[in-house]
């Protein structure tokens, strides 16, 4: 029951290898057998918290930071969260040993040029943890990668030492100034995009922040591919809870589940201005007496 | 006539030894393999679940209620978390009859799975209209109506909260379903007096009762101080809301000892299962458990069995309300006494069920 590879995502138990702090977040090391051979960039895993009597029935939705498909404990994969509530705190105090029941890879991952374009990498706090395995696969293309990083202060930035094994150039914002430049991604990624001729920008952040990268990547003439978050119940595409207005390519727009349908969309396509709502033109909105 | 018997070696150690069941079951007309489903609104249309467990092995795929037009459903937040349990407030987002029957219904025909069809309306001709619909189609099990659902022609007053507009929906469809097809009416448990909404349902012509659909709740947030949900309230299910569905089947099933249940409400493992089938369930649906585990359908049949094995049940019916009997004290059947429980602590807990049982 565990394993089973007839497509997609597979469930599996896998196994706490460590847990490391990195600032303000958590590292969390799993074996995940059968996992790493199946993901790509901007695919996620969803992961039991509690152990299987827990009262927080909800799987904890994580981009995948790291996979490894070799090694002494065959598979493993790396996910890095914030203790935010009471999932996040029991996977915080997890130890070496004890199981976790994943599910993954889910989502579709990031989409890569067929040529070797300049790209530019956005994220916001720990949204950088998808950025490494894309920055690979998108350097094994012969794309040159950018980074531009940013958070509340230096303490919530992620992997600014290993980003810049993988970028030609990395820019970091602060909105307190401890580090790098005080203000926002959105303040230098245009002087980005405009030095390095960028052709697709990619980003993980919260919304605000991929709402504002869409549209400066659309006045410059750039594709965006956005990685959401929304908050999700299952993240295997069953519950309906995790859906944005999303226009699709035939001009209509459809609430979307995030979870199987994205997480990553063009930014260009996401109703940025309409998260959280039903918009009146979306494909089944209420009519006036109706329903 | 023949039954399909599925019979499952369990894994474990100490139920190696154990005897098979066979699980087979039946809800009025409809003959199933295996007594565990999905429950509507936590499997989609099943494609989602087959990555897990192979769907043609479960009861049946109960799907996500469907409307005649596409619905958008509710703005985001659509769920809070809540203790064991979460609240949803999703707003029966969905594709429309047609689009249901050419691809998630098609879909499920071409995998082989038996497929029970959710229903939900605005109004009872809507009703009417999907269950019209629906008899121009074949290779469906059932129909599950959900009347959970606001009646735009009254109000808004909810059709399982009322016995007579309740009983108008289900007389509609069962007189536009084509006969072989049973007509499983969903009941809500924000009753007063459930025994008489399931009463009414059956005059009506219900083949059976689907136990039970969410309780209304509500969570507030307290940093935003404001409703969690942009729906501002949600139904409630998971763990939390199981020893209300045991009750209502409980009760329900000792008026009505011959009307098949559909049970479900919280089921998370095949002890919980155990519990719906002993107070009066022919089957289970597994709902938000899915959330948890994907593969819960399948993993609560397995637990299932093994439990009714452990008990010295020879075959899954047998223990159907089978906590109704006299309360003397007696071996199991089969002269099997010896009872072990997977999870010490969702062992049935002692004491009365109160309220309202006898007739």
């Amino acid at each position: 029951m565990s394993e089973n590879t007839r497509s997609g995502a597979i469930q599996v138990k896998g196994e706490v290898l460590s847990t490391r702090r990195a600032g303000d977040y958590h590292v969390l090391t799993l074996t995940a057998p059968g996992i790493p051979e199946l993901a790509r960039p901007g695919h996620f895993v969803a992961l039991g918290v509690g152990g299987v009597t827990s009262a927080n029935l909800l799987r904890r939705a994580f981009s995948i930071y790291t996979v490894q498909s070799r090694g002494v404990y065959g598979g493993t994969l790396e996910v890095v969260f914030a203790v935010s509530g009471a999932g996040t705190e029991w996977m915080a105090g997890l130890h070496r040993g004890q199981q976790v029941d994943i599910v993954g890879p889910l989502g579709k991952p990031f989409m890569l040029p067929k040529n070797p374009v300049p790209c530019v990498l956005v994220a916001g706090g720990y949204g950088s943890a998808p950025m490494f395995m894309l920055a690979d696969a998108l350097r094994a293309r012969g794309c040159r990668v950018d980074v531009v990083f940013g958070a509340a202060t230096e303490s919530k930035l992620f992997g600014v030492l290993e980003a810049k094994r993988v970028a030609a150039s990395i820019t970091i914002t602060t909105d307190d100034g401890s580090v790098g430049e005080r203000g926002r991604v959105t303040d230098v990624l245009p002087t980005v995009i405009k030095r390095t001729d960028a052709d697709v920008v990619y980003a993980c952040g919260p919304m605000g922040m991929l709402r504002e990268v869409a549209k400066v990547a659309a006045a410059h003439g750039a594709y965006s591919q956005c990685a959401v978050e929304e908050s999700m119940a299952c993240g295997i595409g069953v519950c309906m809870t995790c859906v944005l207005p999303v226009i699709g390519a035939d001009g209509i727009t459809r609430m979307v589940r995030s979870c199987v349908d994205g997480p990553i969309f063009r930014g260009d396509r996401v109703r940025w201005d309409d998260v959280d709502t039903i918009p009146d033109d979306v494909y089944g909105a209420p009519v006036k007496g109706g329903h | 006539m023949t039954r399909a018997v599925i019979t499952h070696s369990p894994r474990r150690t100490s139920a190696e030894a154990l005897p098979r069941v066979d699980m087979s079951t039946s809800l009025a007309r409809l003959e199933l393999p295996s007594p565990v489903l999905t429950a509507s609104g936590c499997a989609a249309a099943g494609r989602e679940l087959d990555q897990f467990f192979d769907i043609t092995t479960i009861g049946a795929v109960v799907t996500k209620s469907i409307m005649m037009n596409p619905r958008s459903g509710r703005p985001t937040p659509r769920m809070a978390e809540t203790p064991s349990g979460m609240l949803n407030s999703i707003g029966l987002q969905g594709p429309g009859i047609d689009s249901f029957l050419d691809n998630d219904l098609e879909w499920l025909r071409q995998r082989g799975a038996r497929a029970v069809v959710s229903i939900a309306g605005g109004s009872v001709d809507e009703y009417t209209r999907l269950a019209a619909r629906l008899r121009q189609v074949s290779d469906i099990a059932a129909i599950e109506v959900n009347i959970s659902c606001p009646n735009v022609e009254s109000r808004g007053q909810v059709f399982a909260c009322d016995p007579l507009a309740a009983a108008e929906v289900i007389a509609s469809v069962r007189r536009n379903t084509a006969p072989g097809i049973p007509v499983l009416a969903k009941l809500s448990p924000d009753v007063t007096d459930i025994v008489a909404i399931a009463k009414a349902v059956v005059s009506a012509g219900a083949d059976g009762l689907s136990m039970i659909n969410t309780l209304l709740g509500m969570v507030i947030d307290t940093n935003t101080m404001r409703p969690a949900l942009a729906g501002v309230t949600g139904g409630l299910s998971g763990p939390a809301i199981r020893p209300v569905a045991v009750r209502c089947i409980f009760q329900v099933h000792a008026q009505l000892p011959d009307v098949p249940i559909l049970g479900m409400g919280g089921i998370r493992t095949g002890l919980d299962a155990l519990e719906f089938v002993l107070a009066g369930a022919s089957a289970v649906s597994v709902g938000t458990a899915t959330f948890n585990d994907p593969s819960a359908p399948a993993r609560v049949a397995h637990e299932l069995a093994v439990a009714l094995a452990e008990r010295g049940f020879e075959r899954f019916e047998d223990a159907i309300g089978y906590a109704h009997r006299t309360p003397e004290p007696h071996a199991a059947p089969g002269g099997v006494v010896a009872v072990h429980p997977v999870n010490p602590e969702d062992d049935i807990a002692d004491g009365d069920i109160r309220g309202g049982v006898e007739g």
